[in-house]
């Protein structure tokens, strides 16, 4: 287990400063796409007819080779973190808007009567009963996004330094060292697991409501 | 001649005839208190004060149903008006209209004499209480939040709209210790209840149920009407009450509008005169079969000619039994020393000393339960005779089948001709153009 924290120089970060980067990376882009997905997930589950529409461009979005992304990209915002977070948000879209939706639709039919009935206005019936009440499955999205997002990041690696943990497999092929192979791996795992508990947690935390 | 008008103030406007020999139409009432704490007791004086004036209303759907076809509809301030029909015939449809969550096609709604679409849709939903089947809990919200939502919502401050939304929790009957559960951990019934609080919350003068109670158990469901009958008379709401259980319209309502499908009033009337005159053949079939039994629910027992005779405590001596074993009564009803009923026994074989007891089946209250109660007891009994109790189920008389049988012919020789003859009647129940007395004073007093 020799190099398995030992991490070569040309990366200029140590083993704790890849970790960071490697959250920062891939957790903007979920943060972002839940901004982006929140408002249209809203439209699509009070337009119906766009939801078709909506979902078959994200996913075409999806298809699309994260290469391809970059290509474009780099001519714009360069060899830079930006270039890599700008497709893992595109990415995340495909997730979290179909989870939105479900997330509004799982609001009871006689809870929206009963809130309609009682004079709630559009804003406060968004933000005191729809959104809360999609929290659970809002959620649900989001923990695939985010570990989705996490292995996605490595790469980054393809444009240069910028795949963070992933750079260490393009190292473990220029050095003959295969620990670094496996130390990349290995915490790109540990990580999403990791990630991905807090967000259970986060969410038990908002829905002491929910049945268990 | 000018024509006569009733005196009310709502009959005023729309030019409602007085029924004769009053100056009020059969609607207008005043807020009594019965001496059991029943429900209000209707009465042919006072303030006529129909709230919510149901006009000429038509929905009709862009695929073309129609789902209320020109209906029209008083409903009386301060009473339970029941909207009972089968499935599609447009009941819950005008109750969402009067509160807008559906928009009339034609005609209008007025609440106290305004347009309800005058003021805005959101402050006339607040000022309406609204149940539904399910309750329709906000599920992420405790039950005090819950029922403190409409308030919150008219702008109190946090602490005030807790300590109503507690005041009201022991007003419906629920623990205080349930105040921070969440909704999933309640009852079905219990759910309901916390429906029933969060609509009176902010005391609003109109409450609009649907089907509120359907989706319990029958156990669970009658005690949620009785609390609905009892809180109705503590607070004087006016309720607007949607069903498709008859059984339900009559036991609570003050007024029962029968609709029929195509959303069509069949007929609109008190749930006695409902059961004694059937508007028409669909009004009948839709009551059931035993309405005759049913109605008697709305004649008291009180007048019942009772006996006291053939009553021998236990520890009776073997004298006073036989004073007590007259040809006329068979059997001698049994108390114990308190002077609760135990069973019957054969005259002939107590005076003989042997103690078998027949079962007496169930008792009726005198003085407060229907002749319905007392037939019913009657008809349990082995004997033929039922038993009559006081409130604390001591016996205080015994009555025969015959002696029942007379006091319900005698009830209705007392009843305005046109309620004990259904031809005599306005097919419309049409209550204003009824000749003679309300019948509401009689038939529920």
């Amino acid at each position: 287990m020799g190099g398995f924290f030992r991490i070569p120089s040309d990366l200029q970060h140590s083993y704790l400063g890849l970790v960071g980067w490697h959250l920062q990376e891939a957790l903007i882009p979920v943060l972002f796409g839940l901004l982006i997905a929140l408002p249209l997930g809203q439209l699509c589950a009070r337009y119906r007819w766009l939801y078709a529409p909506m979902l078959g461009i994200t996913t075409v979005f999806y298809a699309l080779p994260s290469l391809a992304f970059f290509v474009v990209l780099i001519d714009y915002t360069g060899l830079s973190d930006t270039t890599v977070e700008i497709p893992l948000t595109v990415y995340s879209l495909v997730v979290l808007i179909p989870a939105i939706i479900d997330g509004v639709r799982s609001v009871p039919e006689e809870t929206n009567a009963a809130a309609t009935a009682m004079g709630f206005g559009p804003v406060r019936r968004y933000l005191q009963v729809d959104l809360p009440i999609a929290v659970p499955a809002i959620f649900a999205g989001l923990r695939v996004a985010t570990v989705s997002s996490i292995s996605l990041v490595s790469v980054g690696a393809l444009i240069g330094n910028e795949g963070a943990l992933g750079n260490l497999l393009a190292d473990a092929n220029f050095y003959h060292r295969p620990i670094l192979a496996w130390s990349s791996v290995v915490t790109t795992a540990v990580l999403a697991i990791l990630i991905d508990g807090l967000l259970v947690l986060l969410r038990r935390l908002l829905t002491p409501w929910a049945v268990r | 001649m000018v024509p006569r008008r009733c005196k009310g103030p709502l009959c005023q406007t729309i030019g409602r005839p007085p029924t004769a020999g009053s100056n009020y139409c059969s609607l207008t009432r005043v807020p009594a208190v019965s001496e059991n704490e029943g429900p209000l007791l209707w009465r042919a004086e006072g303030l006529c004060t129909a709230l919510i004036l149901i006009d000429s209303v038509t929905k009709r759907y862009p695929d073309g149903t129609t789902a209320v076809d020109r209906l029209t509809l008083e409903i009386p301030d301060g009473a339970i008006t029941v909207l009972v029909g089968p499935s599609g015939c447009g009941k819950t449809t005008t109750l969402r209209m009067i509160n807008r969550m559906i928009e009339p096609s034609e005609g209008k709604i007025t609440l106290d004499g305004r347009d309800i679409r005058e003021q805005p849709v959101n402050a006339l939903r607040r000022s309406m209480g609204y149940v539904i089947q399910h309750a329709g809990l906000f599920p992420h919200r405790t039950i005090v939040e819950n029922i403190a939502t409409v308030p919150r919502l008219l702008g109190w401050d946090r602490g005030q709209a807790r300590s109503r939304a507690l005041e009201l929790m022991e007003r419906v009957g629920l623990d205080p210790s349930l105040a921070k559960r969440y909704p999933y951990q309640l009852s079905g019934g219990q759910q309901q209840r916390v429906g029933v609080a969060r609509a009176l919350a902010a005391d609003p003068p109109v409450m609009l149920m649907d089907e509120p109670f359907s989706a319990v158990d029958p156990v669970v469901r009658k005690g949620l009407q009785d609390e609905l009958v009892r809180i109705q008379a503590e607070l004087g709401k006016t309720i607007v009450f949607v069903t498709h259980d008859i059984d339900e319209a009559i036991k609570i309502g003050d007024m029962v509008a029968v609709l029929r499908e195509g959303g069509r009033l069949a007929q609109f009337a008190p749930p006695a005169e409902l059961l004694s005159a059937p508007a028409d053949a669909f009004v009948e079939d839709f009551l059931g079969l035993d309405r005759g039994i049913r109605r008697l629910s709305f004649f008291t027992a009180a007048g019942l000619e009772l006996t006291a005779l053939p009553i021998v405590a236990v520890d009776s001596t073997a004298e006073q039994i036989a004073a007590r074993a007259v040809p006329q009564t068979p059997y001698l009803l049994v108390t114990d020393t308190e002077g609760r009923p135990l069973g019957w026994a054969d005259a002939k074989d107590l005076v003989a000393g042997s103690n078998t007891l027949i079962p007496y089946g169930h008792s009726f209250v005198a003085g407060r339960d229907s002749l319905r109660a007392a037939l019913d007891s009657a008809v349990l009994s082995p004997t033929g005779w039922a038993v009559a109790v006081d409130e604390d189920g001591r016996a205080v008389g015994v009555a025969a089948q015959e002696t029942i049988a007379a006091a319900i012919r005698a009830a209705h020789a007392e009843l305005p001709s046109y309620v004990r003859d259904p031809g005599g009647t306005d097919p419309a129940g049409n209550l204003a153009s009824n000749p003679g007395e309300p019948t509401d004073q009689e038939v529920k007093a």
